[in-house]
């Protein structure tokens, strides 16, 4: 029954894209299948984390926005001078930054409670701080004065934009992997509340660290894992396919490029969905029913709650930072509205 | 030493007095939020809206009224308005609550699941509120603007800096503290109010006594509806209203509840002037502060400011991650974890 009904709404999908098809344009029944795509895997990741295990995640467009960025920093072409100018100052700043917050975490698990304990990790704290900003502001002023008007940031890699997918859920789930040690096993309501907080967090550093994503001024022209469509229509074996169609070239070669990206992300798709699936039937997953079901019952059995929550929620992340970077890919700009819900 | 009371003057001008109204804004905020957990036993995500949705029927009061041509001579006519934004809030949110809530409290459900419930009363009042008055800023605030000049105290004083107080600043306080009184009056002398205080203690022990969960539960919301629409209208006046800014306040109000230990009235007021002077102190550039009190020519270049003001609800953050992290139960001791 279930899966009648369930062919039943896909073929009611499949009829709508179609009827835009046919009466609006493929291309826009295209966009819509695109964004439905890439919306399928952020919710095989969100479903990862509320329906394995019960984590309410309300940030998800943080941790997009995360996958987002990746997108940026991998795939734009790197600025002339750029590096040079202040790259090294802003990477050295950010360094210091994560080395005091180590140390102060250091010193928190191996000196003994008390008045000194307390004193160290502060200064270490304050003296990390300005360290850094001492590091950092003037690279990044020095960054954002080259040519503000064309480019004023860092650039990226220079690599082919899908290797950004992967390193988009990478930085996904290392941000998940911090929020979920500090708030997991406290009450439910805490991860709810530290979400909120890290992708409104999130999403002011994108808007406001000019150096590194040109803030509001937005990035866009990114390159491509699909051909353009202004060499498309140059090439013989794409004019040839035409003729054979029938199509008028200059048409169909947006509706490809559309195409080529719709078999990408159904390629994703199938690959994500097919782990997940894979990961629910396999005896973890029957670990995570177990624990979402009955916490306490689990826990007697010797399952370690806190640890598998962590784990899950940090994978449900990387899953929906993937599916962040994809999104940038298709839109081939980071702009902040489109994060803004 | 006409440095140094120039210095405490810039200070009280641009610190100590916004952060004292913004505290009392958000420790309003805070005593809602920690109320409907302390009965209901949920984090209120919808409370930023909830605060919108009512300022924006005072707005669109204080417009009727204005047309009318009512108004308090140096105060803002919002305050006419208020009671009716109070009035629709607390319908929407006992109609919210028959239609919602009371199903879930009836199957007893974990409270993540209220949360999520109350995240969609959060979608639907957002929509609600952007339908009828749009997303743009809207400026109610009509009255006198100022209580103390800067000018002229600057003129009594005979001193480069003064301190300026806005008619809404002081309307703020002072509001803040009659609420307030008036709300642990009602806590701690009145039958409702112990009534409430015994089921956030002990809810099996206070339903066999024969207190009415029900009864309790609309007390609360109205309690809410009271609380949020007194601290969004002040906020309102105090700033502008937009109905973003009234989502992102979520979080410091979150921040100061957990702060103050959620379920803890008295906490959460604390909470917020912990939160509201720690983000104004950290987001505030101290070059002149600092001018005045290092010899002449030790003057800072820059701004010297820890953090720039677009992360302010960073530091809301950070304050909630270092409570979360060595004291999960708050200052003072809330709920349990």
């Amino acid at each position: 029954m279930t899966l009648n009904k369930n062919i039943l709404y896909f073929a009611i999908m499949a009829l709508l894209l179609l009827g835009v098809g046919l009466f609006q344009s493929w291309n826009v029944s295209l966009s819509i299948l695109n964004l439905c795509l890439i919306s399928a895997i952020m919710a095989l990741g969100v479903n990862i984390q509320w329906g394995y295990a019960g984590l309410f995640n309300v940030g998800i467009m943080g941790f997009a926005a995360l996958g987002g960025l990746a997108a940026v920093l991998v795939a734009m072409p790197p600025i002339e001078g750029a590096w040079d100018k202040g790259g090294w100052g802003a990477l050295g700043g950010l360094l210091i930054a994560v080395i005091s917050i180590g140390l102060a975490v250091f010193t928190f698990k191996n000196m003994n409670r008390g008045r000194y304990r307390t004193i160290s990790i502060v200064a270490i704290c304050i003296i990390g701080f300005f360290l850094s900003r001492l590091i950092f502001s003037p690279a990044t002023q020095a960054i954002e004065s080259i040519n503000p008007a064309k480019s004023g940031y860092l650039g990226g890699l220079g690599l082919p934009i899908v290797i950004s997918w992967p390193i988009g859920g990478l930085f996904a789930g290392i941000a998940a992997w911090v929020i979920g040690k500090i708030t997991l096993g406290l009450r439910s309501d805490y991860l709810a509340i530290a979400t909120l907080g890290i992708s409104e967090i999130i999403i002011a550093v994108l808007k406001h660290e000019d150096w590194m994503t040109r803030g509001v001024k937005n990035v866009i022209g990114m390159p491509r894992p699909v051909p353009y469509e202004v060499n498309l229509q140059s090439t013989p074996w794409f004019l040839e396919l035409c003729n054979w169609l029938g199509a008028d070239p200059i048409g169909f070669s947006s509706i490809f490029v559309k195409i080529c990206y719709a078999g990408l992300f159904i390629t994703m798709l199938f690959i994500v969905l097919w782990l997940s699936e894979t990961a629910l039937k396999s005896p973890w997953g029957r670990m995570m029913r177990a624990i979402r079901d009955n916490e306490v019952s689990a826990n007697a059995m010797g399952k370690n709650v806190t640890k598998r929550h962590l784990q899950v929620f940090v994978l449900g992340s990387v899953v929906v930072g993937l599916a962040g970077a994809m999104l940038t890919t298709l839109d081939g700009q980071l702009t902040r509205l489109r994060i803004n819900r | 030493m006409e440095d140094l009371l120039n210095a405490f003057l810039l200070m009280s001008n641009f610190v100590f007095v916004p952060a004292i109204a913004y505290g009392s804004q958000l420790a309003l905020g805070a005593v809602g939020v920690t109320l409907v957990y302390g009965i209901l036993r949920f984090s209120n995500f919808a409370h930023g809206d909830i605060m919108a949705f009512g300022t924006m029927v005072v707005i669109l009061f204080t417009w009727l009224f204005q047309s009318y041509g009512i108004n308090l001579g140096p105060l803002p006519t919002a305050l006419v308005a208020l009671p009716f934004g109070i009035l629709a809030t607390a319908i929407f949110l006992l109609g919210s609550d028959k239609f919602v809530y009371k199903f879930y409290r009836e199957k007893k459900a974990v409270p993540v699941t209220y949360l999520i419930a109350s995240v969609g009363i959060m979608f639907v009042l957002n929509g609600i509120v952007r339908f009828i008055i749009g997303p743009d800023d809207q400026r109610f605030a009509d009255g006198e603007r100022f209580i103390i000049k800067a000018k002229t105290m600057k003129q009594y004083l005979g001193t480069a800096e003064g301190v300026s107080i806005k008619v809404s600043q002081g309307l703020t306080v002072v509001t803040a503290v009659i609420v307030v009184v008036a709300l642990f009056w009602f806590l701690n002398k009145t039958r409702t109010g112990k009534s409430m205080r015994a089921f956030s203690d002990n809810e099996d022990l206070a339903l066999l006594s024969g207190i009415s969960p029900d009864k309790v539960v609309s007390v609360t919301w109205i309690l809410v509806a009271i609380l949020a629409t007194i601290a969004g209208t002040l906020y309102g006046l105090d700033k502008s209203f937009k109905p973003f800014t009234y989502f992102m306040l979520l979080l410091p109000i979150f921040a100061s509840a957990i702060v103050g230990g959620l379920g803890n009235p008295l906490g959460a007021i604390a909470g917020g002037f912990v939160i509201a002077f720690s983000e104004i102190m950290i987001t505030y550039p101290y070059k002149k502060f600092v001018a005045y009190i290092v010899p002449g020519d030790w003057k800072p270049e820059g701004l010297v400011q820890l953090l720039a003001t677009d992360y302010k609800f960073a530091v809301s953050f950070i304050i909630l991650v270092l409570v979360l992290l060595f004291k999960p139960t708050g200052i003072f001791a809330g709920k349990s974890v």
